[in-house]
């Protein structure tokens, strides 16, 4: 008998099916990796099985030990055994460990803390997995490994029976893994099932029994873990033909457009700490460059400094069409011709309660009204183009965006960029989240932006579209540059294992 | 197709129109139960003035709430500011020019030192400004040694109590009539080029007729008593530069821009801190104005002078639809907002309802006001 059985999740959200199908068992003090690209399904399967999509806004039946679930909500989930550790932790910092672990469960007689018993029991937990945390320090004072481990105790002390784990050794030294899996290996040893998320294929293959592989929503397969490569893995998890989707590039490479050298980017919360590592890089008229790279590889931020908006300490030198120019900000970035199509619409591209004339005009409206007043009537005209030759499906530029597709939306935040009229464009995963055909016209607009004599660089966790469209990909693992590829010598495999830290 | 066509323009207008309903509903109420005086010109007249101080304070208010932040300094600002102006003029003999300039100086300075403490410090506007309302409300005691300042100038007082000629309210109506032809025209020329040619006439009518209907409805009831008061054209003036700015400027889009998404604006390229900076000086500058209205009106400058004028201009922003969440609220709005409290305190005055009682029930139609637009929001 499974400990528990996911059959044929169906998820829907406007415009894209996430989960198409997919089933997934797991089995008492099994360990069971779910692997597959950004965008997979992964976490989208995870939010179904924890309740933050409730009963019937899904399809499929999920059982936990044969009986049918019908969860309504996250408590619902938790009371039947299943519980997740997310890539952010939840948990209190200004709290302690102890008050954090009984969170919402604090053991109390008439509405009054029994703080004794409250730290008698987190240390008798702690104990038991071997943890030395004292509970009354506070949940801010630990490192974030400790963290890690403080949140899955809080885990085990709601009695979970599922646990499951996202990304959980991102941000961990090597000896904090070593203890995370320890902790793990006990866990199985308890009956405890264990769904792990990550993109690291050598802790997967290392601590698995069995692996299930996702793409575009779909359960590839599911293997035992002895029973399979690494190659095989990630064959199944790049998939589809590169290509297919991909229109045929003909660009005609020019002089560099922007040159970048000694970058260095630094934590904005440990100043010490160097995100990108001394990176230096150029790209060319009419060229895309891809950068490949995991989560924490220093994507997003090298792209941020260069742009002036790294709220960290940060230094480097740029070149613009082989002039010096000393970005220090966001403005003078546009000035000197880049443009950032910044990742997360919602959270950094779009004013989601504005129109799409008024989101589109915000970066260059100084170029398209005037230096003072705005010009409703300009405006309207200005954006027409860019509405039009992105196939931007709305009535007129007066809808207001937040009632917009996922695709529609990113081609405003891309219009808005466009109207900026840059040398240099910066794409951060800009097809996060959207159907096929608008992904496809996104790269079909990349390609015919670049034969015009764009630069673009192009950061994705999707990789066959670094692959589709780029001329030259840089891999970056831990800040640094791993590997360069040009188009003909880049390959899933190659750049995956760049990614991954191999040779 | 998921996409509805739904525009920022509809649902405002939307929301405008219910606001006028509210406060035509608690007119008509008042004009019932105080036996037909609410609605007199006179009594008008009076509701205009009384509203001018709060009106002028809102519209400033309104710039800051919609940029995200909040100030609850301005009524001892307030004070202070007429502080300076009465004893820059009664004490020191300084004359009527400089005391109106002091006065504004003084507002503008203030609201640019708390704007930098916010903008640039990352102190919560909400601190800065609570240690403003009292370290003000203590400036003015301190700059008056406790005492109430007169003020002897018959012309400062004017710009508080006095009218202009009936015949210049008809120039100024003609003046009107004149802008509100030449805004209709230029807004349907404009929605002609985007949409799809068609002119839709009884819009454009009602875009022309509204305000003409008020235009001279206004100036025709304040000359029906003695004219447009003074304090009531400042109030207007301020009024319509706040709807300029904010509808019409690179300045107000920015603001609605940095309330909606502050990340979103700065990856555009807005410098939110500057634009954050220059809107506490702006209302620090109506501020000053407020000032300079208020104690013409009392011929005074009294050290609790402005005291709780704060939140009634935060209170009127609200009613009008703002979101202290930032991003969204009207100029337009928050004077409708001024003008119901201003009509609640007036219509309850004259029905000789108990402070007390004034404040519950103005204290209770806030809260009714923002979570009648609460639930109306979650349904759509």
């Amino acid at each position: 008998m499974p400990l528990l059985e996911m059959r044929n999740i169906v998820k829907e959200f406007p415009g894209v099916r996430a989960l198409d199908g997919v089933s997934f068992t797991l089995e008492n003090g099994e360990f069971h990796a779910l692997v597959g690209e950004n965008g997979a399904g992964k976490s989208t399967l995870m939010k179904v099985l924890s309740g933050v999509y409730p009963e019937g806004s899904f399809d499929g039946e999920i059982l936990v030990e044969n009986v049918p679930q019908h969860f309504r909500s996250v408590r619902d989930a938790e009371s039947a055994g299943i519980a997740i550790i997310y890539q952010e932790l939840s948990l209190v910092k200004e709290l302690t460990v102890g008050e954090n672990i009984f969170l919402g469960r604090e053991p109390s007689r008439f509405g009054v803390i029994d703080s004794a018993k409250l730290y008698h029991r987190s240390a008798t937990l702690l104990r038991e997995l071997h943890l030395d945390i004292d509970p009354r320090t506070t949940v801010g004072s630990l490192g974030i490994g400790r963290q890690q481990l403080v949140e899955i105790a809080k885990a085990l002390s709601q009695d979970a029976k599922i646990l499951v784990l996202d990304e959980p050794t991102a941000a961990l030294t090597e000896s904090e893994v070593e203890t995370l899996f320890d902790i793990l290996t006990k866990l199985k040893a308890r009956g405890v099932g264990l769904i792990y998320i990550s993109h690291k294929l050598d802790e997967v293959f290392r601590m698995s029994d069995r692996i299930t592989v996702l793409r575009d929503g779909k359960t590839i397969g599911t293997h035992l873990a002895k029973d399979l490569t690494r190659d095989e893995v990630i064959a199944e998890m790049v998939g589809r033909e590169v290509g297919d989707i991909f229109p045929t590039p003909d660009h005609e490479l020019g002089n560099p457009a922007l040159e970048v050298q000694n970058l260095l980017v630094y934590s904005i919360d440990r100043p010490d700490k160097r995100i990108v590592d001394d990176i230096s890089f150029s790209v060319r008229k009419g060229e895309v460059l891809g950068i490949a790279g995991l989560m924490g590889s220093g994507r997003t931020e090298l792209m941020t400094a260069i742009f002036g908006a790294w709220q960290g300490k940060y230094s480097r030198t740029i070149l613009v069409d082989g002039k010096d120019r000393s970005v220090a900000s966001p403005s003078e970035a546009i000035d000197s011709g880049i443009a950032f199509v910044t990742e997360d619409r919602k959270r950094y591209g779009l004013i989601i309660e504005q129109t799409i004339a008024d989101n589109m005009t915000l970066a260059g409206l100084r170029s398209i009204s005037g230096r003072f007043l705005t010009h409703r009537t300009q405006e309207i005209v200005a954006v027409r183009e860019p509405m039009r030759s992105l196939h931007i499906k709305a009535g007129t530029p007066m809808v207001v965006t937040g009632t917009l597709s996922g695709g529609n939306q990113q081609k405003v935040v891309l219009g808005k960029w466009l109207l900026t009229k840059p040398k240099v464009l910066f794409l951060d995963e800009p097809t996060r989240g959207i159907d096929v055909g608008a992904k496809q016209e996104i790269y079909a607009e990349i390609n015919k932006l670049a034969t015009e004599g764009l630069a673009i660089v192009l950061v994705s966790s999707e990789l066959p579209e670094v692959l589709g469209l780029s001329d030259r990909v840089l891999v970056l693992y831990r800040g640094r540059i791993a590997a360069e590829f040009t188009r003909e010598s880049a390959t899933a495999e190659k750049v995956m294992t760049a990614a991954t830290g191999g040779n | 197709m998921a996409e509805t066509e739904k525009t920022r323009f509809t649902t405002s207008s939307l929301r405008a129109y219910i606001m006028i309903a509210v406060l035509a509903g608690i007119w008509l109420y008042f004009h019932w139960a105080t036996n037909s005086i609410f609605l007199t010109p006179r009594n008008l007249s009076n509701l205009a003035t009384q509203m001018s101080v709060t009106g002028i304070l809102a519209v400033g208010m309104l710039m800051l709430i919609v940029s995200g932040n909040i100030d609850l300094s301005v009524g001892s600002v307030l004070g202070f500011a007429g502080g300076i102006a009465a004893y820059s003029m009664s004490i020191h003999g300084y004359g009527l020019p400089a005391g109106i300039i002091f006065a504004i100086s003084v507002g503008i300075l203030i609201g640019t030192f708390q704007g930098a403490l916010t903008a640039y410090l990352n102190i919560p506007a909400f601190i800065v400004t609570l240690g403003g309302l009292l370290a003000w409300r203590g400036a003015v005691k301190w700059l008056l040694g406790g005492n109430t300042v007169p003020i002897a100038d018959d012309t400062f007082k004017a710009i508080g109590q006095r009218n202009i000629p009936v015949e210049a309210g008809w120039i100024l109506a003609a003046l009107g009539i004149a802008f509100a032809l030449f805004a209709a025209y230029r807004r349907a020329r404009s929605e002609a080029s985007y949409g799809d040619g068609k002119v839709n006439y009884v819009l454009l009518i009602l875009n022309v007729a509204i305000p003409i209907v008020g235009i001279v409805a206004f100036i025709w009831v304040m000359n029906a008593y003695q004219g447009v008061p003074i304090p009531v054209l400042i109030f207007v003036s301020v009024a319509l530069i706040g709807v300029f700015i904010t509808t019409s400027t690179v300045f107000g889009r920015y603001l609605y821009a940095i309330g909606g998404n502050p990340d979103a604006a700065r990856l555009s390229g807005i410098n939110n801190k500057r634009n954050i900076l220059k809107v506490y000086a702006l209302l620090g500058a109506f501020t000053g104005i407020a000032a300079l209205i208020f104690t013409a009106r009392v011929g005074s400058a009294a050290p609790d002078a402005g005291t709780l004028k704060e939140l009634d201009a935060i209170a009127a922003c609200v009613i009008g639809g703002a979101s202290l969440m930032g991003g969204r609220g009207t100029v337009f709005g928050a004077c409708i907002g001024a003008l119901i409290m201003a009509s609640l305190d007036n219509g309850m005055s004259l029905l000789n309802v108990r402070d007390f009682m004034q404040d519950i029930v103005k204290g209770s139609i806030l809260v009714a006001a923002v979570g009648l637009d609460m639930m109306g929001r979650k349904q759509t």
